[in-house]
């Protein structure tokens, strides 16, 4: 496919899944839109071009593994999963965040078998997804395994640990891709805990590094295109992925807006977030 | 059914399961490809498990002193199909990476077989080394079984058991070269099922871990001033031989728990609460490692002493109960 018309593609489609993420949450419940909306282009690219996925046969051996170790972007697969047909959107309108529901504001694996892991406390992401990229390259096989985690989780020690062993075991099939929305839960990242320079940091810990703008599917298009080739058993650094995002991004109030790292949406706020998003595709 | 043969206290027999668990291992990893062992800076070239690392080089991660990386990339090996071993510290794997064991194991019901060693006060190492609180944080979480052996060969079955497991499994060891409870293997051995050792009618001493041999050695004391005791080795502190245990008070109307932990939330709480919710009378007592304070400093022998716990206290503390 030619760059441009992939790029429109995923551009309408990441579109799509922000309407219907702001859907969920106005049907069911309070749901983590900010960091939803800033992953959601990236998560696009993955689930609908560059992850090695059929959603028709969503566990088969050879699949590509995503690890999403900031759990409480759920929503946000929930409805990528919905759009790909592996049940319907009515189902979370449904269970999402219900006694006995299957859509959590973070997910069970149990209970939706088309996520990897069961997540929602930060810093355990990138330790699972070593873990399975050991497993898997061992195995000789030629699958990657990516792990998604925020910004703000990057406070947590354990991910440390996990790259110091990434690094340490060479594991070219692993990847990390930091949804780099500089706002965790109540205050930019860097007024918390200061994580610039973050490539330094990766490049001290023997990780290779890419940055790129998460929110441009062209640039997105770029960095997974020039992916290092599947190499079962290849030794090489490990690749960090910083994806730059706007918090919210797509819905005007909502972005860089630090209530709405999780929130409820009555009519009025609803409605206003559509238009939004409207306004997005009419300006294409 | 006839109770298990067990060595008299004149034995000087010992087991050290942080050498045979690792020869257990390797056993395992030399029969099925599938299975890993994790652990985190344990392998020295002259122990055994330098010996695993130089024999299966791919199937062996040291993640470094890193406890939670060690539960969450154990995790991530089981989502990959395989089967997983790590083994640690106990304070460290049990403190430090619960949040993982809870999560990533319990909570993703994955078969990975946890082995936290230097269980309860046999470190020596003061309270920053003691492991005092396993039992009652393992047996908290759902999905979670938790086994505390009464000796390095019973630990070695715990593990055939878990061979057979879909979910994960925390084994307490204790240091090493703690005295062999029982003589051989010929006895039952079932999770979630507890062994009566010794039958007695007056008092029941009901034990996890080294309180099974100090519980033992307690009933021969008891024995020689013409006192009847049962000994249950309850190695399961969960999922719990609850049928057992009111068996055990319906029989004996006295039941003195013993246990290298803390006694608040492991063993005899568990049995307390089965016990209060049975209704069955029954004298009680927990003897274990202090709660409400950290434990002193010293050696195991010395401190089971200190804190009651070795069998002087044990028999002591079941004649104060008879006298209730």
């Amino acid at each position: 496919m030619d760059k441009e018309l992939l790029v429109r593609t995923l551009e309408e489609k990441a579109l799509e899944i922000r309407k219907d993420v702001i859907t969920t949450c106005y049907r069911s419940a309070a749901a983590h839109l900010g960091g939803a909306l800033s992953l959601c282009d990236v998560a696009v690219a993955l689930y609908y071009h560059y992850l090695r996925y059929d959603p028709k046969n969503y566990r088969a051996e050879d699949r590509d593994r995503l690890i999403l170790s900031k759990g409480h972007s759920g929503c946000l697969l929930y409805n990528i999963f919905a759009d790909l047909g592996l049940y319907t959107f009515e189902d979370v309108y449904n269970g999402y965040n219900k006694v006995e529901g299957a859509f959590g504001q973070h997910p069970n694996r149990l209970y939706l078998p088309m996520f990897e892991a069961s997540t929602g406390s930060l810093g355990h992401g990138l330790s699972i997804a070593f873990g399975t990229a050991m497993a898997l390259r061992s195995d000789g096989s030629d699958s990657r395994v990516f792990c998604i985690t925020g910004d703000g989780e990057l406070d947590e020690g354990s991910n440390w640990e996990a790259m110091m062993s990434a690094a340490n075991y060479e594991l070219s099939n692993l990847f990390l891709i930091v949804d780099r929305n500089h706002l965790q839960g109540c205050r930019p990242t860097e007024e918390t805990v200061r994580l610039e320079s973050l490539e330094e940091k990766f490049r001290a810990f023997n990780w290779d590094v890419v940055s790129f703008d998460g929110n441009d599917m062209s640039q997105i298009v770029d960095v997974l295109e020039a992916l290092p080739p599947r190499e079962p058993k290849a030794r090489r650094k490990p690749l960090a992925l910083i994806s730059n995002t706007v918090k919210g991004k797509g819905v005007d109030f909502m972005e860089n807006n630090p209530i709405y790292h999780v929130a409820a949406l009555n009519e009025e706020t609803y409605t206003r977030a559509m238009e939004s998003l409207n306004r997005i595709e009419v300006s294409r | 059914m006839s109770s298990p043969k067990t060595y008299d206290a004149s034995s000087k027999k010992t087991g050290n399961a942080r050498v045979t668990f690792p020869f257990k291992i390797m056993n395992i990893m030399e029969e099925d490809p599938n299975v890993w062992f994790v652990f985190s800076d344990a392998a020295r070239p002259d122990n055994s498990t330098g010996m695993i690392l130089a024999k299966f080089p791919d199937r062996c991660i040291d993640v470094g002193i890193a406890e939670q990386n060690m539960i969450g990339t154990s995790a991530g090996l089981a989502l990959a199909g395989k089967k997983v071993f790590c083994m640690a510290f106990g304070p460290f794997l049990s403190l430090r990476a619960t949040d993982m064991i809870h999560t990533d194991l319990a909570y993703n019901k994955l078969p990975v077989c946890v082995i936290g060693t230097h269980g309860g006060l046999t470190s020596g190492g003061g309270p920053t080394h003691y492991t005092l609180m396993d039992s009652s944080i393992m047996a908290s979480i759902p999905g979670m079984t938790m086994e505390v052996p009464a000796d390095a060969n019973q630990g070695l079955r715990a593990i055939d058991e878990f061979l057979k497991m879909d979910s994960p499994m925390y084994i307490r060891l204790a240091r090493g070269q703690e005295p062999l409870v029982y003589e051989d293997d010929d006895y039952p051995f079932e999770i979630g099922k507890g062994i009566v050792v010794r039958e007695g009618t007056d008092v029941a001493v009901v034990a996890d871990g080294i309180g099974v041999y100090n519980g033992l050695r307690a009933c021969e004391l008891l024995e020689a001033e013409g006192i009847s005791s049962r000994l249950v080795d309850m190695h399961s502190v969960k999922p719990f031989d609850e049928e057992l245990l009111c068996e055990t008070a319906r029989k004996c109307g006295a039941i003195v728990t013993v246990e290298d932990h803390g006694i608040h939330g492991g063993l005899g709480s568990v049995a307390a609460e089965v016990l209060m919710e049975s209704g069955i009378p029954c004298r009680f007592k927990r003897l274990g490692a202090p709660s409400d304070a950290f434990a002193s400093l010293g050696y195991p022998e010395d401190l089971y002493r200190y804190y009651g716990f070795d069998a002087a206290g044990i028999a002591a503390a079941a004649k104060a109960l008879l006298q209730k």
